[in-house]
């Protein structure tokens, strides 16, 4: 085996992976909010609409774009990967356990978070991505410009009182996944200090209400303003 | 006190093995839980029952040798070692449910004894500095700072009990790994070699079956000698600059 | 038979150097032909065996433990002494070795105690260069401490937990080996017997502790590094399996057994708290410093005391009697360990002892806290009051900590030549499980630094000049010596097996203890002595008729490990009490109340006691044969302790 096949295959390597393609994706968070928080400019979409056809065509966005989707499928293979090996680890199980008193909920039930948010993500890219790309989107124009009018498809779909509560409640499980990922992911990259690791538990946990809150947000108004 | 207990009985390593019920009185809260075992041995050998088995020999929390999963937790209810944690922690009518460490690397040999070798296998793979009897340098010519002589202390600490594994709910064996990964790259000592243990004690500790970690910190919270998961990152950084920078291809 | 013990000629100081010039070596090439077994993987065979290997012999290594890092040596805590003079306090290797020979009351061999100081300098170089993370100062250099009987800080310390780092250090260096292919390891596996071709020690007979399965194992050298046998008392601050078997079974075989009665009672244990108590936990005697011994002053206070009527801290302080204070006014609380048990036994037996057995004096912090504060207290013995709270439930900082004396370190053991040779050629004895450089009482620290003498720095050196008279060839197991001896093993295990009785091994251990305790344990009389070893014999014939040993042969079976175990130290129980009833003197630990000074101190007879005891085994039933190696002490004078 060579070096890299070597580290791949060891539960360090596989979870180096598992932190960066998790820190990647959380940096993606960021970027996809501050997109979406164009949604909720009181100009009927203009600016999220825009927003929407520059990303479509920005090669640079579309790269990253693959990137984003090729590191969502590393991660999701490398959890099941890991996730596998944990519960072989362990073929006969207590029949008493109080892990509650050791450890974060969070912490043990990353695999679970991370199934939800997988078929939120699933049905979320069904929904938009799908839809906008392949899918027959009404249009709209600016000065003159036709724009594909991304804001009424989702407008459309927060609508549903089923759908928004599917967002806020999957989002709740982002929150989840995040207050112990966050942290966790600089734990795994060796980035632990006195210093500093107190400074990144603070930030993982405001991060992972703030961001999953926004999102949340997000559909909330929409479907209010549209009563 | 009187107490129930529910303590996994196996012949041996092919029985499948179940819980079984016992009834205990006039316990003390002066015993350790170990002297509670005692009693009910002695009390079981005396009707001709097979006493438990359970593994035991300092009986001063530093030999690691004793383990027991009592009522959910390694070690029982306290941060300490079985044979240091006293009936006064229980009370009269208590059910206490006493499991082996389940690991798939600790395999059941009987009742509550389980095979740790797999650790001594970790450390054979490059939890040393490889110097030969004799011709080393006078002690006194290799000054370490104190607080970096104090850190590898504290991860040197380990026993070797494997309560962090039992914890685990993957079955890990980093944080063990890392306290001896840890106290040989702090020291001086240790880094001529330093690349290549900890590549090859990764390496053995994978091979041995032990789950990956997902840090959520139950061995800290359960080790008895408070070794913490900051050896674990240092193991990380360790085996990545490693896996960098050795010429191991 | 004339002991010789091998000492080399010439002045005291050359004399090691010299026998390492003069005993012959295996040449490098040849040492892959020789095998040698180690049992015991204490510091003493941890050591012993990787540096063996590290020469080229192949190793086998045995441990009952399901690890070599477990061997009782991890219980250590205090420390490891060595004539670095770090701290230029005036230490030096003569200085050393003084202070060993006088501590141990003129009972040991000069040559011996001299190497031993000689070579602990490199002890801890070598286990600095291991990756041991011994104490600092700030400047980054060794730190060092003092220990009772001496006036020179030479103790190297880590934290309260020096032996498990030592330990750790040599198990690493035996890990190694183990991964070079030249140590094999057989871990949860009891050596049954040595066997004997052609009256040379040629291999083992073993047990497996998990499958039951009696093995052989063959090898030009036998090691025993199996530690000491403070278990006979029941009750000690030796781990639950430390054991005499492997010990006895090769005294049984030829090999003689030195100064049994010689045993280490330590002054600071938390008492025994009732009948379940399985084992003693040792408090470091570093307590002493700070800590003030006392008792109530009369019976009455005490009687209040024990059925809980008042507390300690009720006790008026003129109603306190601080004995150590009083009797030995210029040590104090600090007189060496014999001293200090053997007071707190008199006190005790007053009828002034502090908890409900009656058997328990009080260390008290209250002035040193009132004179430094709690957080200096905190500072220098938290986890000592941490570990006494676990494991009473009283906390130290608020009344007084209870303590007991109890039985802690075995002096006595197998003789040795200089080369650590058995009386068996070819059978070695390291560590504790030897007589040992330590006379007839250890000081504070030196037991780590006399097993990893033994392991590290002579061993490697003495076998070679056995190994090297003797020829390569290698005997295989299928001979007819190590087939008997695998049936006597099997046929002993099958008689306690079959034995059926009524009482539990531990009924038995517990009533030896008791017996050993009352007798032949910190204060002895011929009288007594004379009772007990009747009692001995009677305890072993209920033994062996009325035993209930459970379960078969064939598997993880813990009643038949201690009943074996249990069988030998019965065994052994009635020759310590041969050997301190033949000793008419009081040295050390083995004191003789007829013969103590007016003041109540152990009176030496160097005119006829200044010998090691060797007593040689003359088969089932009969009485031990006593030989004697006559002690000649060319550099120290020998003088009476005082501590007043
Ligand atoms: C609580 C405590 C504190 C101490 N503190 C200090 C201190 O501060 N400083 C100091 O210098 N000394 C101290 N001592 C004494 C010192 O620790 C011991 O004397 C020393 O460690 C003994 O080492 P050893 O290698 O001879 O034997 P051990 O470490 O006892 O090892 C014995 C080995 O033999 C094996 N064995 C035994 N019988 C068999 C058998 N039949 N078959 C196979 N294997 C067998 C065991 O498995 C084990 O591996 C202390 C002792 C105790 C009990
Ligand atoms: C936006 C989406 C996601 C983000 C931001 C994210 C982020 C993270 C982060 C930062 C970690 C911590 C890595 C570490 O411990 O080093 C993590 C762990 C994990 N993630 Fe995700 N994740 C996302 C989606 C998913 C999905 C879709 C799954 C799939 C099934 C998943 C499964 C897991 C699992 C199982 C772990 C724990 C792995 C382990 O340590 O054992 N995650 N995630
Ligand atoms: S790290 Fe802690 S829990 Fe794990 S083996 Fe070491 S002492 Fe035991
Ligand atoms: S028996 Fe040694 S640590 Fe518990």
């Amino acid at each position: 085996m060579s070096w890299v096949s070597k580290t791949l295959s060891s539960t360090l390597g596989q979870k180096v992976l598992m932190a960066l393609t998790g820190l990647f994706l959380i940096l993606f968070l960021v970027v996809h909010l501050a997109g979406n928080l164009q949604l909720l400019f009181p100009d009927g979409g203009e600016s999220f609409n825009k927003y929407a056809a520059n990303m479509a065509n920005n090669p640079l966005i579309r790269v990253v774009s693959i990137g984003n989707f090729a590191f969502i499928l590393i991660h999701v293979i490398y959890s099941i990967i890991l996730t596998k090996r944990n519960k072989q680890s362990r073929p006969v199980a207590y029949a008493v356990t109080k892990p509650s008193t050791n450890s974060a909920w969070a912490s043990r039930n990353m695999g679970i978070l991370g199934t939800i948010i997988l078929i939120f993500l699933l049905v979320h890219l069904k929904g938009f991505y799908y839809e906008i790309k392949f899918g027959s989107v009404p249009m709209a124009s600016y000065d003159g410009e036709e724009y594909k009018d991304v804001f009424a498809i989702v407008a459309n779909a927060y609508s549903n009182i089923l759908y928004v509560a599917f967002y806020v409640v999957s989002m709740g499980f982002l929150a989840f996944h995040l207050s112990h990922g966050f942290a966790s992911a600089f734990q795994t990259l060796g980035l632990n200090h006195v210093k500093y690791s107190p400074l990144i538990r603070k930030v993982g946990l405001g991060f992972s209400i703030l961001i999953p809150a926004l999102f949340a947000l997000i559909p909330l108004v929409m479907f209010f303003q549209n009563q | 006190m009187n107490l129930t207990l529910k303590i996994w009985r196996q012949k041996n390593s092919a029985d499948k093995g179940a819980l079984k019920e016992y009834k205990i009185s006039n316990i003390s809260e002066d015993m350790s839980f170990l002297e509670m075992l005692d009693v009910l041995n002695e009390e079981l050998s005396e009707k001709g029952e097979d006493p438990v088995h359970f593994d035991h020999d300092c009986r001063e929390g530093i030999c690691g040798m004793c383990s027991l999963y009592i009522d959910g937790k390694p070690h029982g209810p306290q941060q300490t070692t079985t044979c240091q944690l006293h009936m006064r922690s229980f009370k009269d009518g208590d059910v206490i449910t006493i499991e082996p460490w389940r690991a798939k690397s600790f395999p059941v040999l009987k009742d509550l004894v389980v095979d740790r070798s797999s650790f001594d296998r970790i450390i054979q793979a490059g939890g040393y500095v490889s110097v030969n009897t004799g011709g080393v340098p006078d002690a006194n010519e290799i000054p370490i700072s104190k607080s970096i002589a104090d850190l590898a202390m504290d991860a040197a600490q380990c026993i070797g009990c494997g309560a962090c594994v039992a914890a685990c709910k993957n079955a890990s064996a980093m944080l063990f790994t890392s306290a001896k990964i840890s106290q040989l790259a702090l020291l001086p000592q240790g880094q001529v070699e330093r690349k290549i243990r900890a590549e090859k004690m990764v390496a053995q500790m994978d091979a041995e079956g032990f789950g990956a970690c997902t840090n959520t910190g139950a061995c800290e919270a359960e080790c008895p000698k408070g070794i913490s998961i900051t050896n674990i990152a240092r193991m990380n950084r360790e085996y990545f600059s490693a896996i960098a920078s050795s010429d191991n291809v | 038979m004339i002991l010789d013990s091998k000492i080399p000629q010439g002045p005291l100081a050359e004399k090691w150097t010299k026998h390492k010039f003069n005993i012959k070596l295996v040449n490098p090439a040849n040492k892959r032909k020789y095998d040698v077994i180690v049992v015991g993987t204490g510091l003493a065979g941890a050591s012993a065996a990787a540096s063996l290997a590290e020469l080229g012999y192949n190793v086998k290594a045995f441990c009952f433990q399901d690890s070599p890092r477990r061997a009782h040596s991890i219980a250590a805590q205090g420390g490891i002494n060595a004539a670095k003079n770090y701290q230029n306090d005036g230490d030096s290797v003569y200085r050393l070795f003084y202070d060993t020979i006088k501590g141990g009351d003129y009972r040991a061999r000069e040559a011996n105690v001299y190497r031993l100081a000689e070579v602990s300098v490199n002890i801890i170089d070598q286990c600095v260069a291991q990756g041991v993370p011994f104490a600092r100062e700030y400047g980054g250099l060794l730190a060092n401490r003092s220990f009772g009987g001496a006036q020179v800080s030479r103790t190297f310390y880590a934290k309260g937990q020096t032996g498990q780092q030592l330990l750790l250090g040599a198990y690493s260096a035996l890990s190694r080996q183990v991964a070079n292919g030249k140590v094999k390891l057989y871990p949860r596996t009891e050596m049954m017997d040595v066997v004997m071709i052609d009256g040379k020690a040629r291999g083992i007979v073993t047990r497996n502790l998990v499958t039951g399965k009696i093995e052989s194992h063959s090898a030009h050298a036998v090691l025993l590094c199996t530690g000491g046998y403070g278990n006979v008392f029941f009750l000690s601050t030796n781990a639950m399996g430390s054991n005499v078997t492997a010990a006895w079974r090769a005294h049984r075989k030829g090999a003689f057994f030195s100064n049994p009665s010689f045993t280490q009672i330590h002054p600071t244990c938390i008492p025994v708290s009732g009948d379940h108590q399985s084992k003693l936990t040792l408090m470091s005697e570093s307590l002493r410093n700070d800590g003030r011994v006392w008792v109530p002053a009369t019976v009455e206070i005490a009687e209040k005391l024990r059925k809980g009527q008042i507390n300690a801290n009720d006790i008026k302080e003129e109603d306190r009697d601080y004995y150590l204070e009083r009797k030995y006014p210029s040590f104090g609380n600090l007189v060496p360990r014999d001293v200090a048990s053997r007071n707190a036994k008199y006190v005790c037996d007053e009828g002034r002892g502090v908890n409900e057995t009656g058997e328990a004096v009080f260390l008290d912090f209250r002035d040193a806290i009132k004179r430094d504060g709690r957080n200096v207290i905190e500072a220098k013995y938290g986890n000592l009051f941490d570990m006494y709270m676990q494991i009473t439930g009283d906390n130290p900082y608020e009344v007084p900590m209870m303590i007991y004396p109890a039985v802690h370190y075995t002096m006595g053991g197998l003789w040795v030549d200089y080369n650590l040779m058995t009386t068996i050629p070819g059978l070695y004895a390291l560590g504790e499980a030897n007589f040992s450089d330590h006379g007839a009482n250890r000081l504070g620290a030196s037991a780590l630094m006399q097993g990893l003498a033994d392991g590290y720095f002579v061993i490697p050196y003495t076998i070679g000049d056995y190994l090297a008279q003797n020829s390569a060839e290698r005997i295989s197991t299928d001979h007819p010596d190590f087939k008997k001896t695998e049936q006597e093993v099997t046929q002993r295990l099958q008689k306690l097996l079959s034995i059926k009785g009524e009482k539990t091994v531990d009924y038995f251990h517990k009533k030896l203890g008791k017996i050993m305790w009352e007798y032949c344990g910190m204060a002895r009389t011929a009288e007594g002595l004379s009772k007990a070893k009747a009692m001995i014999k009677e305890l072993k014939k209920e033994f062996w008729t009325n035993v209930n040993v459970l379960g078969g042969n064939d598997e993880l079976n813990l009643s038949l490990e201690k009943a074996n175990r249990v069988s030998d130290f019965i065994e052994l129980g009635e020759l310590m009490v041969d050997d301190a009833l033949h000793r008419n003197e009081s040295c050390g630990g083995h004191f003789r109340e007829e013969y103590q000074t007016p003041e109540g101190e152990a009176l030496r007879d160097d005119e006829n006691f200044a010998y090691v005891a060797a007593w040689e085994y003359k088969g089932e039933g009969q009485e031990e044969a006593l030989n004697k190696e006559e002690l000649v002490f060319e550099n120290v004078k020998l003088t009476q302790r005082s501590y007043k």
